[in-house]
């Protein structure tokens, strides 16, 4: 009893001791929607363009809105989703949230989010088409569906290309309007497969958004939803684009087996060095390589393979209210002026990736050659709402059996049966669970 | 010959020790392209102090250093003061409520960290000391002390009890005896306590992002993972600047404190 005492005394003592280094409560304003309110907007843009252009629109808010101040504060990626559910848990969130929509459908379903149907003008709504929408919009976990937040910003898979060695083999360099197939893609990666060099590197440290991603070229959807629950399938479809990674690594051997414990990034120093010849990765790949690659380095973006279609899975980051917003409408008319199509073409510049807003996409600035930015623009085109973003219980599926099973799977370690097997009879354990 | 060979398993010791130093302050140097070279390079070809300023101009850098030192040493201190007492009296007193005490010290080091994360943020909330220095201070001690107790616990028990009753014999009272004669010999193991928890606080992420989130009060973990972007992507360059930067309050801190972290101090005490 007595250590407990002195235990709460020494507390006490502590919090006086300290109170000065105090920076004071912060929450998301005063209580009165009727004055001036304080919006707490959570940012996760990283690149040093991209927070400029961020920071830039938010001035631009508070100085044409001075009754409804918003506070940029700067998140990150890797830990976003942490700092989210405890926000939420503890009623204390930010107001407005930037994040990506495969975490919107989990935060829906608990109540974190609130439903912007109605809530944003017609401009917006009208400017972003309905694949992209359909990236936010899921169940409320009532029975009811709503739509969780804004998609702003999207990214295609293309192929980063070492001209000098795409001219040398003399290859067809394909356009948006006649891409190379998966085909062709292969028989050129063979070509440029060289004495110490490779047709192209397969970065998969994790493989499973990029092959499902990838695996809708040839209609590979990876599940099968019925209502409100999902199996696993891994058919002909499905197993087509990981045959053909697993063909380029063991077969035609024009793809580099060491590359394939690499992060996205990781291959650039040797594609730089000509050690690749291509590389297959997400739009804003393209900043790192202007940043990052020698002067006299000339590249050029590939437009996306085509199998059966072109069309590729998409999630897209987004902008959401929390449903714990004091000032709700206020926060959804932020958004709207946050993501209308001109500051969106100045969002989507600043990441190197794709605006949803069609008017932001027919910007100069977003179908210039430069940087490939015409290529990674009509990309766009491609993109629908990849299926797994309807699944519960897809997060746990991808770590626990899809990551290590592909990864074993492309490490030659297992055969595509026995891969399809694992990720059909495991997966649908794991979504059993979910689908109750 | 063997005195040769000593200073060169030295050397390869302290340069074992010095390589991330030295690579994080070759990395800051670098351009980016040289960053992405096949072949990395020790000494920077052409070195440039750009990651310096733009980790400047971009992040409060020495304003979450200090915020980092703050907080890293009042719980090293904080620390201390509660673990001190405790340890001596787990260590000397043996009774059924010690040996619950030990168990529960051990059995708390088992619990992952998240399970508690949203409780504390709502004590820390009842308390209002949520996006406040205080209140990560009082979870830093929270989640130091119990390792903190333990480890002090053991500094105790090695000062023999008959230098106590040596002292008491001379006519020291008890507290008289555990301030002239056990502190002074708990010295080193007071630092190497001092020293984890100044580390665990100074490297602690999770609590800080949960506990602090106006930018104004960010810690230094919290400033540098804003160089970091999605699918493991960083911005190397102005990341390794900051680094290296954020390492120099913490090599100050030890060079002050090391020197009272030595041995030896009861060679013979009790020696007839």
């Amino acid at each position: 009893m007595r250590t407990r005492t002195a235990l709460a005394v020494a507390a006490a003592a502590i919090v006086a001791l300290t109170a000065g280094c105090s920076s004071g409560g912060g929450g998301a304003g005063g209580d009165k929607a009727d004055g001036p309110v304080s919006l707490k907007f959570l940012s996760l843009a990283w690149q040093k363009e991209s927070i400029a252009a961020n920071k830039q629109i938010v001035d631009e808010w508070n100085k044409a809105n001075p009754n409804i101040k918003v506070e940029y504060v700067q998140g990150s990626w890797d830990n976003v989703n942490d700092q989210l559910v405890t926000s939420f848990e503890a009623g204390d969130p930010p107001d407005v949230i930037h994040d990506d929509s495969p975490a919107l459908a989990g935060f829906a379903s608990r109540g974190y989010l609130l439903d912007l149907t109605g809530k944003l003008p017609a401009e917006l709504t009208g400017d972003i088409p309905k694949p992209a929408w359909d990236t936010v919009t899921f169940g409320d976990g009532k029975g009811g569906q709503g739509v969780y937040g804004v998609p702003f910003l999207q990214e295609s898979q293309v192929l980063i290309g070492n001209k000098k060695l795409l001219d040398a083999a003399k290859v067809r360099i394909p356009t948006p309007d006649n891409p190379w197939t998966w085909d062709e893609f292969a028989e050129i990666s063979k070509k440029l497969t060289k004495e110490g060099s490779f047709g192209v590197a397969w970065p998969l440290k994790s493989p499973v958004n990029k092959v499902l991603n990838l695996a809708l070229n040839f209609g590979g959807t990876f599940f099968q939803v019925d209502g409100t629950k999902a199996t696993v399938k891994v058919g002909p479809e499905e197993q087509e684009v990981m045959r053909r990674i697993h063909d380029q690594l063991y077969k035609d051997k024009s793809a580099d087996p060491s590359a394939l414990g690499m992060g996205t990034a990781d291959p650039l120093p040797g594609f730089y060095a000509g050690k690749y010849a291509l590389l297959p990765a997400g739009v804003y790949l393209r900043q790192q390589v202007v940043e990052q690659a020698p002067k006299d380095f000339e590249w050029i973006t590939v437009p996306p393979l085509k199998g059966t279609s072109a069309e590729q899975g998409a999630t897209s980051q987004t902008l959401s209210v929390a449903a714990d917003s004091k000032y709700p409408d206020q926060a959804a008319k932020f958004i709207s002026f946050f993501l209308n199509s001109a500051n969106q073409a100045k969002l989507a510049k600043g990441d190197w990736l794709l605006p949803t807003s069609v008017k932001a996409a027919s910007d100069p600035s977003m179908t210039t050659t430069e940087n490939g930015w015409d290529v990674a623009t009509a990309s766009a085109k491609n993109l629908v709402v990849a299926p797994y973003l309807k699944v519960n219980g897809f997060d746990e599926w991808k770590s626990k059996v899809a990551t290590p099973t592909l990864q074993q799977y492309f490490a030659d370690k297992i055969t595509l049966d026995q891969a399809a097997k694992t990720l059909v009879e495991e997966g649908n354990k794991v979504l059993e669970r979910y689908n109750n | 010959m063997r005195r040769p060979l000593q200073y060169l398993a030295l050397v390869a010791y302290m340069v074992f020790l010095a390589f991330p130093l030295v690579w994080l302050l070759s990395t800051a140097l670098k351009t980016s392209q040289e960053m992405a070279s096949l072949t990395p390079t020790w000494i920077p070809r052409h070195p440039v102090l750009t990651n310096f300023a733009d980790a400047f101009t971009e992040q409060d850098i020495v304003g979450s250093a200090l915020r980092s030192l703050v907080v890293a040493v009042a719980t090293s201190a904080l620390t201390i003061v509660l673990a001190l007492p405790a340890a001596y009296a787990m260590a000397r007193y043996r009774s059924l409520v010690n040996r619950l005490a030990v168990g529960w010290v051990l059995v708390s080091q088992v619990f992952p960290f998240i399970l508690i994360i949203i409780p504390l943020f709502m004590v820390l909330r009842s308390l209002d000391l949520v996006n406040t220095l205080p209140g990560l201070m009082i979870v830093h001690v929270t989640f130091v002390l119990p390792f903190a107790l333990w480890m002090l616990q053991g500094y105790v028990r090695a000062v023999p009890r008959e230098l106590e009753e040596a002292a008491a014999v001379d006519g020291a009272g008890r507290v008289r005896a555990i301030v002239r004669v056990v502190a002074p010999l708990l010295a080193p193991g007071v630092v190497a306590t001092a020293l984890f928890a100044f580390i665990s606080s100074w490297n602690e992420f999770l609590f800080a992002l949960v506990v602090l989130k106006d930018p104004g009060v960010a810690t230094l973990p919290l400033t540098l993972v804003k160089f970091t972007g999605a699918e493991g992507v960083v911005r190397l360059g102005p990341l390794a600047a900051a680094s290296l930067l954020a390492t120099i309050p913490s090599l100050v801190f030890f060079a002050i404190i090391q020197r009272r972290l030595r041995s030896g101090l009861m060679a013979g005490a009790v020696k007839g």
